[in-house]
């Protein structure tokens, strides 16, 4: 699997949703992706990716799109 | 100066004066704010005959008794924009408020929150044993302050565990286990302060008159929620601290108050078991018979700020505790703002507090 198809599966599987559904998703759009999801999303991201989130990124880490650009800082180094 | 750029403050870095000027600028924007778009909050200004040229500091800045917001529902935003609504903790039978956020509150108080807690735990996240049960943040539609408490230390918890199962009975192979896989890290605990006597150092305590014994020195526990029952047990906060950390060996332990009308805003205590105000919120000790403002030392009831509610009009309110402040930019520990201590709820005031209201059932 390519680093973007593990970052959509994350989604995917983390609030039960279509990859259809992924484009301009942002936080609180659907009821799944609430605070207690976005704590379970960040920490299946940090497992499939084997990273530590700073609280600052997964504050920011807002949407589909603003999570890809945050896994592609240098302290990340996840190009998707 | 935007919320944004407050948060690029350091929380316990500005003097009286300079404190006093920022957080009045900001609190008078957001009192003519909720007048503008919360009509029952505009009526009480208008009724209290309210003149914003008036507010020249913080102590002018208009209050609300925070059981309004049991009474009415109180927002400054149209519905269609409250993504949570956070309730109290309250006993059976009782009103509990509730507080509309929607994401530009929500993300503030997450901010601040964070801002004021790394302030003391660094910013690198450790792993986190969360003092209570998985249950608590299972029904995600109503939010209790005891699910948002532990929701929102959770951002600094790297990997978790509860460390309670659903019955508060402590799972004592899941943190042995959780122990030994973070053995020489350091850990972050959280939890609330009734439940963490009741159902974590009893059970420590228990186990070691077994000879099973936890290490926990590398822990740092942050516990709030209230002292009521305790006191009643005449646990004092010394003792708190003193017997956990005969149990378990933890020395870093830190108190808070906070509510969930102020969600973000937590007064932590420092290492001399002092509160302290950050540069986000400020406590003022009023006088029962006229509502004026203590001395420094003097008992009254407690007004809490915070310069983060957009959402609803509860940046400035007058609780139901009662409490002293102990001084102002001068603590040893080198924090700035005021400290304090809360000496417990008002008379006759109802029980809240996610650690009180949970005590209230072991009568």
């Amino acid at each position: 699997m390519t680093n973007l198809e593990k970052y959509d599966q994350v989604f995917i599987n983390a609030f039960g949703i279509t990859a259809e559904q992924l484009s301009g998703l942002q936080y609180q759009d659907i009821p799944a992706w609430d605070s207690v999801g976005h704590m379970q999303l960040i920490a299946e991201l940090e497992d499939t990716f084997g990273i530590m989130m700073d609280t600052d990124d997964i504050i920011d880490f807002s949407s589909y799109e603003k999570g890809k650009e945050i896994l592609a800082k240098p302290e990340y180094q996840i190009e998707l | 100066m935007t919320y944004d750029e407050m948060l690029n403050i350091p929380p316990y870095s500005l003097g009286k004066a300079e404190k006093d000027r920022l957080l009045t600028a900001r609190l008078k924007e957001l009192t003519l704010l909720h007048r503008a778009r919360c009509p029952e909050y505009a009526n009480i200004l208008s009724c209290i005959g309210f003149d914003p040229d008036a507010v020249q500091s913080v102590t002018d800045v208009p209050m609300l008794p925070v059981r309004m917001f049991k009474e009415t529902a109180l927002r400054s935003v149209p519905q269609e924009e409250i993504v949570k609504t956070m309730t109290s903790s309250g006993t059976t039978g009782q009103a509990v408020s509730r507080i509309f956020l929607d994401r530009v509150t929500a993300a503030n108080q997450q901010k601040t929150m964070v801002k004021i807690v790394s302030s003391f735990t660094g910013s690198g996240r450790m792993p986190m044993i969360i003092l209570d049960c998985p249950g608590v943040v299972r029904d995600r539609a109503m939010f209790s302050a005891r699910g948002a408490g532990i929701l929102g230390f959770s951002i600094f918890g790297a990997k978790k565990i509860y460390a309670l199962d659903d019955d508060m009975k402590l799972n004592t192979e899941a943190l042995r286990e959780f122990l030994a896989q973070h053995s020489g890290q350091r850990i972050l605990l959280f939890g609330f302060t009734f439940m963490i006597w009741q159902h974590f150092y009893k059970e420590l305590l228990r186990l070691k008159e077994e000879g099973i014994c936890f290490d926990l020195s590398n822990g740092i526990l942050i516990h709030g929620g209230g002292w009521k029952k305790l006191i009643s047990e005449a646990v004092s906060h010394d003792a708190f601290r003193e017997k956990l950390h005969d149990v378990c060996g933890i020395r870093a332990v830190h108190d808070y108050y906070g509510m969930v009308e102020q969600t973000g805003c937590i007064y932590m205590e420092c290492e001399c078991g002092h509160l302290h105000a950050s540069i986000f919120s400020d406590v003022i000790t009023r006088r029962t018979a006229d509502l004026s403002p203590c001395a420094v030392g003097e008992t009254g009831i407690i007004q809490v700020v915070s310069a983060i509610p957009e959402s609803y009009p509860g940046h400035s309110l007058l609780t139901e505790d009662e409490g002293v402040i102990l001084g102002e930019d001068d603590c040893p520990c080198g924090r700035k703002g005021k400290y304090f201590k809360i000496n417990g709820r008002l008379k006759n005031a109802e029980i809240r507090g996610c650690s009180d209201t949970y005590a209230a059932k072991f009568q």
